[in-house]
């Protein structure tokens, strides 16, 4: 199995990169850009196991003590089979 | 009195602080190896600035899963001093042991420069030995210097006299021009609510001396020698 974390920024949270991308590519001519927030992705390959909720809650666990900080970020998680 | 400075890998500014403890401040002071967890020896610890597991993830985020910050833990949580320094205050709010975060600065640069910062409050075994309301003239070193928290935690560091420094211009106003990291209110230096852990980004163990174009951070290092010779 897979699982798939996705952690960005909360809303409100300044973010600066985001905000110089946006510039970026509107320098390159891209139009009608609202905003632009950059987040970070995590693919973990887990040992073969069927349990796809007990990987949920594991990879979870995972996502809110180590990869993302819960005072600035939030996260999802998607498991694959 | 004898102070520990906690080395992990990446750390850079251990020398410093080092150099500042046993010639300054003229104390006994030994380095600590991340993998070590007995500190039981020690009445401060300094986490020094640096660059740990090279800010891998975050900035702070993995030297929280090093040996030797349970310890730090145990050592905060019986009233003993600890001072983080830059990575060490995002490692110190990376672990809770101070609340909020500090992210990209505001202009995305890495910022090497003096600041000014006020000393907000005398009332920490950190700046007993200042004026509340005096100008410290510090380099500040870094890329996530920029300190959030949300609106209930900075009301509560407010009433609870928390915020130890605020960047200020050279007449010790606080004003968004002095704020080189779009930190919020200001706030460049943190203590925990037993006021025994400090946080800040700034580096005094780089203002020391003369020769280093100030020696206003003494003051931070010789309330901490004080405080430690008044409880001795």
């Amino acid at each position: 199995m897979k699982a798939k974390v996705y952690v960005s920024l909360k809303p409100g949270v300044l973010d600066p990169q985001g905000k110089a991308i946006q510039h970026s590519v509107e320098l390159l001519g891209f139009t009608g850009i609202a905003d632009v927030r950059q987040g970070k992705y995590f693919e973990i390959a887990l040992q073969d196991s069927d349990d796809q909720e007990q990987a949920q809650e594991s990879v979870a666990r995972m996502a809110r003590e180590v990869l993302s900080n819960p005072i600035i970020e939030d996260y999802r998680v998607e498991i694959e089979g | 009195m004898k102070f520990g400075i906690i080395v992990f890998p990446g750390s850079n500014c251990d020398h410093d602080a080092y150099h500042v403890i046993s010639k300054q401040v003229g104390q006994p002071v030994e380095f600590i190896w991340h993998r070590d967890t007995e500190l039981n020896s020690f009445d401060a610890v300094i986490i020094p600035g640096g660059f740990s597991y090279g800010d891998y993830l975050r900035a702070g985020a993995l030297a929280r899963f090093s040996p030797v910050m349970e310890s730090v833990k145990k050592f905060a949580a019986s009233g003993r001093l600890v001072l983080g320094i830059c990575n060490g205050f995002q490692i110190l709010c990376e672990a809770g042991l101070l609340p909020g975060a500090l992210i990209r600065n505001r202009d995305l640069h890495f910022i090497c420069e003096h600041v000014f910062v006020r000393v907000e409050t005398s009332d920490t075994p950190f700046t007993n030995e200042m004026k509340q309301e005096s100008v410290l003239r510090i380099p500040i070193a870094h890329a996530e210097g920029n300190y959030v928290c949300d609106d209930a935690t900075l009301r509560e560091l407010e009433q609870d006299d928390r915020i130890v420094f605020r960047y200020c211009d050279p007449a010790g106003n606080v004003t968004a021009a002095a704020n080189p990291n779009g930190s919020r209110d200001n706030i460049a230096g943190i203590c925990s609510s037993s006021r025994n852990v400090l946080g800040l980004m700034p580096h005094p163990e780089r203002a020391c001396e003369d020769l280093l174009g100030s020696s206003d951070g003494r003051d931070i290092f010789r309330s901490l020698a004080a405080t430690l010779a008044a409880v001795a």
